[in-house]
C-alpha cells in the first residue's frame, strides 16, 4: 500500500516534468522552427544588448509593412553583446546587431564584423552623427548624453546654485557630493572619464582626476548602485537614504524619474549639469554571414524611420538621431535640452582606451 | 545546499542500519559471488550505460565549451602560446587578486563557521516553534541572485542601515560587507551539512560517555566532534569553494576596489575580449577549484566510517537549562540580523510605495509596458522561470541520477570517484567562460542551440546536476545491495528490481534533489544571463533590467519582483522540509 502510494507520487513527479519539458517546447518551439524553415524567410533576427526596448505594435507594424517578423535576442549589457558578436564572427547569432555605441565602435569596425549598407532615409540623419560616412559598415540609431544630474531638492535646502561644469566639480562647496561610476565597468563611468579627457585634454585630465579625488568624489562599481543606492535625488536612492546630491547619469533620467512616477509630480525632482555632457552614439549594423541579408536591410532601413525613431526615446530613454522624428512631450517638458556635449573620435578611444582605464584606476581607486 | 544527506556510507557499506552479523552473512557469500562473477562483465557494461548520458552532457555542455574557448585564448596562429601563463602571472595586478581572492576565501569560510556551527547546533538538536519556516527561510540566501541581494544588503551594513543608526558603523566598500554577505549566503551551506548529520547522531553515546564518567566537555570532544569532524571538512571546502568563486557580492558591496579572480574572469572576457588572459586565469582558477574538490572527495572518502544514525525527530528536544536557552536566544538573534533583516529590507521596500505602504507595484508588474518598459509585463518572467527552472530540473535529475546511480554501484575505482569530482567542477567555473564557449563550440548544425530556449535550461542544469549528485549519491549507496539481489533471484529483471527496490528507498532524496536543482536554476542568473534568449526574461534577469532604468515605478517593480522570487523560492524550500521529515528514519 505505502509503496504504491510512493510510487504514484514519483510518476507524478517524473510526469510534471516532461509535461512542463513539453510546455516549455510548445510555447517557444513555434518560434525555433520558424527560424530553422526561416532562415533567409520571413524571420529577421535581431541581436542587441539587455537595454534594447521596441513597443509592440511598432514591431507588429513593421511585419506588415515586410512580412517579415522580428526577432530579439538579448545576450548582456553593451559590452558582452558585441564580444560575443565578434567571437562569433561570420557565423552569426542573428542578422542585425544594434548597441554599438561611439566608445566601442572601433573595436567592432577593426574585427569587421559587418557587411556595408547604406540604409534607405540616411539623408534624414545628421552628418556628424554618421561616424562611417565613407562605408557605411554600421548605421547611427540614437544618441544620449552622459552627464552629471542633480538632487534639485538638496540644492535648493542648502541654498546653494548646482554645478554646471566639469571645473564646478572640483569647487570646495561641492565638496563630497559627487558620485560616480567604476570606468572599467561602467559605460556612464567610462563616458563621464571620456569627457574630462575632451575637456581638458590628454595631459590635463590626470590633474583633474587627482583634484576631484581630493574633492571627495566617490567611485562605485555600477551604474544602478551609484543611481539607485548613493543618488539622493532618485526614487530608489531616497528609500536607501543616499547621501550623494551629485551622480554620473543620463541626461534622460529626469524625465524617466517623471514618467515612472505615480502620481506624477509636477516637475523632475533631479536636474542635468548642462556642461558635464558626454555624447554617446549607437549604432546597428548588417552582420557579416547573416542568414536572412534581405531582412537585416530592410530591418536596419525600420530602425531610421520615423515610427520606430519615435517610438525610441520611451523605450530606450535615448535621443532620435532621425530629423523628422519628434522627442514625446515628456522629454520635452521634463528634460533638458543638451546643446553641446564633448566627444571623443572613436579611434581615439580605441588607441588609448586600456592605458586611460589603467591610469584613471591607479590615480582614483589606489 | 543538501549536501545534508550525510555521507557516512561509504561504497562497501551496506547501510546504516545492516550491520549484519558476521557469522549470517558468510552462508550468503558463496552464492552471491557465484553471481558476482556471472554479473560482472554485465555490471561493467551496465555501470557504462548508465554513464553514458552524464559523459555526453559533460563533454558536450561543459567540457567542450570551456576547452574551446581557452584554448581561442591559448592559442595564436596555430601555436600554442604558453608564455602568456607566466606573463599574465607575473603581472602584478593579477598577482594582488590572486592573494585577495586567497585570503578572503579563507576568512570568510573562518567567519562562516564560527557564526553558523552554534547554529547546526541548534537546527539539530533543540525544537522550538517555527523551525522548519526558519530553516527554510536561511536557505533562501542561498537561492537568491546577488543582484537582488546586494541591494538589501547595503540597507544592513550600509549608509542608513541598521548598524549605523545603532553604533554609526559604516561597513559598505569595506572587506567586511564581503565577508558577511559570504556569511549571509553560505550560513545554510553550514547549517545543512553539519545539522544534517548532527541531527541523526544517536545522542546516547554521548550519554553513554557521561554515565562512564567523562565530563561534558570531554565526551563531546571524544564522540560526537569525532562524527562531525568530516561533515565540518566538507561544509568549510564547499563554502571555501563558493567564497573563492564569488563575484556578485564583490562586485555589488566590494566596490571598484576589490576585485576576485572569477570577477577578473568576467572582467577581461566580456568587457575587454582579453581572451588570453581570461584563458590563463579560467585555468589557476580551475587548477584551483580541482584541488579543493580533491581534497572534499578525500574527507568525503573519511567519512566512511560506520556510524550509528538515529530518526533525526528523536534527538531533537524542547531547549532545557540556561545555557541552551541563551544558545537558542543568540543564533535566533544572528538568523534574524543577519539574515532575516535584509530579506525583511527587500519586501519593506516592495511595499512602500509614494501612496503608502500597498501592493501597487505588484499590481503595476501585470500592466503590459504602455509607456515603455517591457515589450512583456514583468509578471510573465515568474512563468518563463517556472518552465526554465522545470526543464533544468528535469535535465538534472536525469542526469545527476545516472551520474549517482553509476556512481553507487559497488566496487567503485578510482577512476568512478574522479568523475564524482568532475561532476562538481561546473560549480567552480565562470559562467561567464561556459557561456561564451557556447558561442563558439553549439554554432553548427544539428548542435546549433545558440538561440534555442533550451540552452537556458541547460545552462541550469550545469549547476543543478552537482547538488543532483550529491543528494542521491550517499542515499543509493545506503541502499542493501542484497535486496537487489533477491529481487533478481526471485525473476525480477533489472528494471523492474529497480522499480520495485531502489526507486520506493530513494523517492523522497529523489524528490529533494528535484527541489533543490529547482530552487538553484530558478536564482541562476550568471549563465541565463550570457545566453542570447528569445524575449523571455527570467525573474533575476527582469529584477536586472528594472534596477537598470531609472524611475521609482521601476525600482518598485524590481523590488517586488525580487519578493516574488524570494517567495517561490522559500515555498519550494518549505516543502522540501515537509518532505525531509514527512518520514523520519527512512535512510
Amino acid at each position: 500500500m505505502r509503496s504504491t502510494k510512493r510510487l504514484a507520487a514519483g510518476a507524478l513527479a517524473a510526469a510534471l516534468g516532461v509535461t512542463t519539458l513539453a510546455a516549455c517546447g510548445g510555447s517557444d518551439g513555434t518560434k525555433a522552427s520558424g527560424t530553422a524553415s526561416g532562415s533567409g524567410g520571413k524571420t529577421v533576427t535581431l541581436v542587441s544588448h539587455d537595454s534594447f526596448n521596441a513597443s509592440a505594435p511598432v514591431l507588429k507594424a513593421f511585419t506588415a509593412e515586410t512580412g517579415y517578423t522580428v526577432k530579439v535576442l538579448k545576450s548582456g549589457d553593451a559590452g558582452a553583446a558585441l564580444n560575443q558578436e565578434i567571437l562569433t564572427k561570420g557565423s552569426p547569432r542573428g542578422d542585425v546587431f544594434f548597441g554599438v555605441d561611439n566608445t566601442l565602435l572601433s573595436r567592432a569596425l577593426d574585427n569587421g564584423i559587418f557587411t556595408p549598407y547604406e540604409a534607405k532615409g540616411l539623408d534624414r540623419v545628421p552628418g556628424d552623427v554618421q561616424l562611417d560616412k565613407d562605408k557605411h559598415r554600421v548605421t547611427p540609431i540614437d544618441t544620449g548624453d552622459i552627464c552629471v544630474n542633480y538632487d534639485k531638492k538638496y540644492f535648493a535646502d542648502k541654498k546653494l546654485s548646482p554645478p554646471q561644469s566639469f571645473g564646478d566639480l572640483i569647487k570646495p562647496e561641492y565638496k563630497d557630493l559627487l558620485v560616480t561610476e567604476n570606468v572599467a565597468t561602467s559605460s556612464p563611468g567610462l563616458g563621464f572619464m571620456l569627457g574630462s579627457v575632451a575637456t581638458y585634454g590628454d595631459d590635463g585630465w590626470q590633474d583633474y582626476w587627482k583634484k576631484l579625488k581630493a574633492n571627495g568624489v566617490k567611485v562605485v562599481d555600477g551604474w544602478e548602485q551609484a543611481y539607485n543606492t548613493d543618488f539622493s535625488g532618485s526614487a530608489g536612492g531616497k528609500k536607501a537614504k543616499g547621501d550623494r546630491p551629485l551622480v554620473v547619469s543620463y541626461a534622460s533620467s529626469p524625465p524617466a524619474e517623471v514618467i515612472y512616477a505615480d502620481p506624477k509630480p509636477a516637475e523632475a525632482p533631479t536636474g542635468v549639469a548642462t556642461g558635464t555632457c558626454f555624447r554617446q552614439t549607437e549604432f546597428a549594423g548588417l552582420l557579416q554571414g547573416a542568414k536572412n541579408e534581405a531582412g537585416g536591410k530592410a530591418l536596419l532601413d525600420f530602425l531610421i524611420s520615423k515610427k520606430f525613431q519615435q517610438d525610441m526615446p520611451l523605450q530606450m530613454f535615448v535621443d532620435p538621431v532621425a530629423k523628422d522624428a519628434a522627442l514625446p512631450a515628456e522629454f520635452t517638458k521634463y528634460g533638458t535640452k543638451i546643446t553641446e556635449s564633448t566627444t571623443v573620435a572613436p579611434d581615439k578611444i580605441a588607441k588609448n582606451r586600456d592605458q586611460w582605464v589603467k591610469t584613471w584606476s591607479s590615480l582614483v581607486l589606489k | 545546499m543538501v549536501l545534508a544527506r550525510p555521507e557516512v556510507d561509504g561504497p562497501d557499506a551496506n547501510g546504516p542500519d545492516t550491520d549484519a552479523p558476521g557469522a549470517g552473512r558468510r552462508g550468503g557469500e558463496a552464492r552471491a559471488d557465484a553471481v558476482a562473477r556471472r554479473g560482472a562483465l554485465r555490471r561493467g557494461g551496465m555501470r557504462f550505460a548508465l554513464m553514458a548520458l552524464p559523459l555526453v552532457f559533460f563533454a558536450l555542455f561543459f567540457a567542450w565549451p570551456v576547452a574551446a574557448i581557452v584554448g581561442r585564448g591559448l592559442k595564436a596562429d596555430g601555436a600554442w602560446q604558453f608564455g602568456r601563463i607566466t606573463e599574465v602571472l607575473g603581472d602584478p595586478d593579477i598577482g594582488h587578486v590572486l592573494w585577495f581572492t586567497t585570503w578572503q576565501a579563507l576568512a570568510s569560510t573562518a567567519l562562516t563557521l564560527a557564526i553558523a556551527l552554534p547554529g547546526a547546533y541548534v537546527f539539530a538538536r533543540l525544537d522550538f516553534p517555527g523551525k522548519q519556516l526558519l530553516r527554510a527561510a536561511v536557505t533562501v540566501p542561498f537561492v537568491l541572485p546577488t543582484v537582488v541581494v546586494g541591494t538589501a544588503f547595503l540597507a544592513l551594513l550600509g549608509r542608513g542601515g541598521l548598524l549605523d543608526q545603532l553604533w554609526g558603523v559604516r561597513l559598505d566598500t569595506t572587506v567586511w560587507a564581503i565577508l558577511l554577505a559570504h556569511v549571509f549566503f553560505n550560513y545554510a551551506v553550514v547549517v545543512r551539512t553539519v545539522g544534517g548529520l548532527w541531527s541523526q547522531l544517536d545522542p546516547r553515546q554521548e550519554e553513554a560517555a557521561r554515565v562512564l564518567g567523562a565530563s561534558r566537555l570531554a565526551a563531546w570532544r571524544r564522540v560526537t566532534l569525532p562524527a562531525l569532524g568530516p561533515a565540518v571538512a566538507a561544509a568549510a571546502l564547499m563554502v571555501f569553494l563558493f567564497t573563492f568563486t564569488s563575484f556578485g557580492v564583490v562586485q555589488i558591496l566590494g566596490g571598484p576596489t576589490f576585485s576576485t579572480l572569477e570577477v577578473e574572469i568576467y572582467r577581461q572576457t566580456a568587457e575587454l575580449l582579453d581572451l588570453p588572459t581570461a584563458a590563463v586565469l579560467t585555468i589557476v582558477q580551475f587548477a584551483a577549484v580541482g584541488a579543493i574538490l580533491a581534497v572534499h572527495a578525500w574527507t568525503v572518502r573519511r567519512r566512511e566510517s560506520a556510524l550509528k544514525l538515529v530518526d533525526p525527530a528523536q534527538t531533537a528536544r524542547r531547549p532545557r537549562g540556561a545555557a541552551q536557552r541563551v544558545l537558542l536566544g543568540s543564533v535566533l538573534a544572528v538568523v534574524a540580523l543577519l539574515i532575516l533583516l535584509p530579506i525583511g529590507v527587500l519586501v519593506q521596500r516592495s511595499l512602500d510605495t509614494p501612496d503608502g505602504y500597498g501592493f501597487g507595484y505588484y499590481r503595476a508588474l501585470q500592466a503590459a509596458g504602455d509607456n515603455g518598459s517591457f515589450l512583456v509585463p514583468p509578471i510573465e518572467a515568474i512563468g518563463n522561470s517556472l518552465q526554465y527552472a522545470l526543464a533544468a530540473t528535469a535535465i538534472a535529475l536525469v542526469v545527476g541520477g545516472l551520474a549517482a546511480a553509476a556512481l553507487a554501484r559497488r566496487g567503485t575505482g578510482r577512476l568512478m570517484r574522479s568523475f564524482d569530482a568532475l561532476l562538481m567542477l561546473p560549480l567552480g567555473v565562470s559562467a561567464v567562460t561556459v557561456g561564451f564557449g557556447f558561442l563558439i563550440t553549439l554554432d553548427k548544425p544539428p548542435l546549433d542551440l545558440r538561440t534555442s530556449w533550451i540552452l537556458v535550461p541547460l545552462a541550469q542544469a550545469l549547476v543543478g546536476t552537482p547538488f543532483v549528485v550529491r543528494i542521491m549519491l550517499p542515499v543509493l549507496r545506503a541502499v542493501d545491495g542484497r535486496l537487489r539481489e533477491a529481487a533478481a533471484v526471485l525473476g525480477a529483471s533489472p528494471l523492474r528490481a529497480w522499480r520495485e527496490v531502489d526507486l520506493p528507498l530513494v523517492r523522497r532524496a529523489l524528490l529533494v534533489a528535484a527541489g533543490f536543482a529547482f530552487a538553484v536554476s530558478l536564482g541562476e542568473f550568471g549563465a541565463t544571463v550570457f545566453i542570447a534568449r528569445p524575449d523571455h526574461p527570467t525573474l533575476p534577469v527582469a529584477v536586472a533590467r528594472l534596477l537598470g532604468r531609472a524611475g521609482d515605478l521601476n525600482y518598485g517593480q524590481a523590488m517586488a519582483l525580487s519578493t516574488i522570487l524570494m517567495v517561490v523560492c522559500a515555498v519550494s524550500l518549505l516543502v522540501l522540509e515537509r518532505i525531509r521529515t514527512d518520514r523520519g528514519g527512512e535512510f
